[in-house]
């Protein structure tokens, strides 16, 4: 296929999501139809990606640029992909497809309206990913947000209303602050540079101080979308407030379409203006440190793995500080592993917390007993997270410091060590506090077994999420939780039972082989990479492709 | 500079607004941010040297700048919809937004009681308290 034919099958990637659920949405209340063309639909945006991927891997780089509706250069809306852009597409699209099985294995997607909803946040994704014009970007965010606001609350509990409001609340008016700040920078953009087009912005920030001081109100509000210290706060709250499908969901896709966004406005409007780069590598070292030990004094998984993510958030961006070629792959790379291993170790803990109606850490005990297969996925994701070879991670964090040595940045690589350690002991108090054997004899083991749960508080009741579906037993333990100590009659059986069952198990699975793969075949990624590094690192082709007539 | 200060003036509202603790309050503290924001917009077509588009001139650098214009109507449609979504939250939930201190209230076991009916807290919301 030719490059020009590939540039007219851009724009499909947010015309066809947006297709087929609306004419998903008239089809009312059929579920099994809806989790069937929702895969299909995915499954052959993902096909085409890799496609694209694959273009550019047999080009070496390049850009492909398609002006949506064949309105001159300029005017239109122009849709352009490079490796980077490629990259994200699968990756993104690949999450998606997982995170679409997980909320049908953990009955959220029990709605008629949750198909159509994750199909239009699939097109604001693309959308985002795909546009060169920073006001259609806004719009593109927008598609994005307003879906998620839906399936937040759709998904959520229907016996904890008010929890979930309290969340959804946070998050609206979040993204809405921060949306209305994006609009007002591009307004000073077009003010001072005459355009909204990446294109015709290009290298304009580097000469013109006014063009670099209304791009840095978009690029605070995308850091405030992206979760950056000190604007970090919103995420630990919001996230765990849902369920545990669309945690998953969303920790794939928004902060890290935020993440894609500095990353192109800084590559191609500022050119890698060294001038800014020190406020990246302060803010972003920051926001290691106190991402990591956020999570040491939270008391459930979600709400632990939520701030790790904002630690994660630093490494990542730490790539586009640094600003070189290295440091870029190392960030892209970087990013790119993050979203399948966040993931992961959220649908491996939600798949506990789903079953098991609680994601409090001690209030469960000895589930690597009874499901050895998810405590593997969890320790291969989490060991992944703290960059212990043979995973993804190691060739990350080690790529990363690499970077950061070449580029002079030492007191950033004494920052990631620390971090990686803390990181992996946070990972362990995960691992003991659910997975690992709990004392002698487990809550499951024996029935009236008494549980003293001392580490109740109030705030890690409020994320505990008790499944529709949950059993007698597990309400059971539930209940338990309210009081200080209470007998569980439940169990009769002196062997517990396995309770997540394959569907629930394939996709924390998946992703946790994938993170495996991308750690062996890391040689092959980090070629990808580097070719979107380059892409970035000289912006030429991506800006050329953008102006094509 | 009539613009300039009826920005500064809604921001001041907007900022005002947020500082409460009532939700719609801080609805409308988004009303008012968002009309900033199409303001600053609106400003960035070059309203200083620019006039309105018809029977003054024929020069089209003397015309209002239509690009401005359409960023703000698909602004308005954006803020309008989410506004609405808001209105939605507030009524659902409790009148303010203590997440933590709220959480003492709540009780698992009383709640999975209540099955199928509405939270305590939504149906004294609903009768207009």
């Amino acid at each position: 296929m030719s490059a020009s034919t590939i540039g007219i099958l851009l724009p499909l990637f947010v015309g066809l999501p947006l297709l087929v659920a609306g004419i998903l949405i008239c089809t009312g209340h059929r579920l099994r139809l809806h989790a069937v063309v929702t895969m299909l639909t995915m499954l052959t945006m993902l096909a085409g990606a890799m496609y694209i991927v694959y273009h550019f891997w047999t080009t070496d780089g390049g850009a492909i640029g398609h002006q949506v509706g064949h309105w001159p250069a300029g005017i239109a809306i122009p849709f352009v992909a490079d490796m980077f852009t490629a990259l994200m597409l699968s990756v993104t699209l690949l999450l998606t497809v997982v995170s679409i099985w997980f909320a049908h294995a953990s009955q959220a997607a029990n709605s008629k309206y949750f198909a159509p909803l994750v199909l239009v946040l699939s097109t604001g994704v693309n959308g985002a990913l795909l546009t060169a014009d920073l006001f259609n970007l806004f719009v593109f965010l927008e598609v994005m947000l307003l879906p998620s606001y839906g399936l937040y609350v759709l998904s959520a509990n229907r016996k904890l209303p008010v929890r979930r409001t309290h969340g959804a609340r946070l998050y609206v008016t979040l993204n809405l602050f921060t949306s209305t700040l994006y609009m007002a920078g591009v307004g000073f953009l077009y003010g001072t540079a005459g355009s909204v087009n990446i294109g015709v912005l290009a290298e304009q920030a580097k000469h013109d101080s006014t063009v670099a001081l209304a791009g840095a109100v978009t690029i605070f509000a995308l850091c405030i979308k992206a979760s950056v210290v000190p604007v970090h706060g919103w995420l630990a709250r919001a996230y765990p407030a849902t369920s545990p499908a669309v945690t998953a969901l969303f920790s794939g896709l928004h902060t890290k379409v935020a993440i894609y966004a500095i990353y192109r406005i800084y590559a191609v409007v500022y050119d890698g203006d060294t001038r800014f780069l020190w406020i990246g590598v302060v803010l972003f070292s920051l926001t290691m440190l106190i991402g990591v030990f956020g999570a040491v004094g939270e008391k459930t998984t979600r709400t632990i793995l939520t701030f790790h993510m904002v630690s994660q958030i630093g490494y990542i961006l730490l790539g586009v500080a640094l600003f070189t070629e290295l440091g870029l792959t190392a960030g892209i790379f970087y990013l790119l592993h993050h979203m399948i291993v966040k993931a992961a170790l959220f649908m491996a803990t939600g798949a506990v917390e789903v079953r098991y109606g609680t994601g409090v850490i001690g209030a469960l005990g000895g589930i690597s007993r009874t499901e050895p297969v998810i405590a593997v996925a969890f320790m291969i994701a989490a060991l992944s997270l703290a960059g212990i070879p043979p995973f993804s991670g190691f060739v990350a964090k080690f790529m990363l410091i690499v970077g950061a040595v070449e580029a002079g940045e030492i007191a950033a690589v004494v920052v990631m060590l620390f971090v990686s350690l803390i990181t992996l002991l946070s990972m362990l108090k995960i691992w003991t506090g659910m997975f690992w054997e709990k004392g002698s004899g487990g809550p499951a083991t024996k029935s009236g077994t008494i549980i003293t749960s001392q580490t109740r508080d109030p705030y890690a009741q409020e994320v505990s999420y008790t499944p529709e579906l949950a059993t007698e037993a597990t309400r059971a333990q539930v209940t338990t939780l309210t009081g200080t100590q209470t007998i569980v009659e439940a169990d009769e059986a002196t062997v517990p039972a396995r309770r997540i069952n394959f569907a629930l198990a394939a996709p924390a699975v998946t992703l946790s082989l994938i993170t495996v793969a991308f750690g062996l075949g890391g040689q092959f990624l980090l070629s990808l990479s580097g070719i979107a590094a380059e892409g970035l690192y000289d912006a030429t082709e991506y800006v050329q492709a953008v102006l094509q007539p | 500079m009539t613009l300039a200060l009826t920005i500064g003036l809604l921001t001041a509202g907007a900022v005002y607004l947020f500082t409460k603790r009532e939700m719609l309050r801080v609805i409308l503290g988004f009303v008012l941010l968002g009309h900033a924001a199409n303001l600053i917009l609106f400003a960035a077509g070059g309203t200083d040297r620019r006039s309105e588009a018809f029977y003054t001139s024929t020069d089209p650098t003397a015309m209002a700048d239509p690009l401005p214009q359409a960023f703000i109507l698909t602004a308005i449609v954006i803020a309008f919809s989410i506004t609405i979504f808001m209105l939605v939250l507030s009524v659902t939930g409790e009148d303010s937004d203590e997440t933590a201190e709220k959480v003492e209230k709540l009780d698992v076991a009383a709640e999975s009681e209540s099955d199928g009916t509405p939270h305590k807290s939504f149906r004294t919301n609903g009768e207009g308290k």
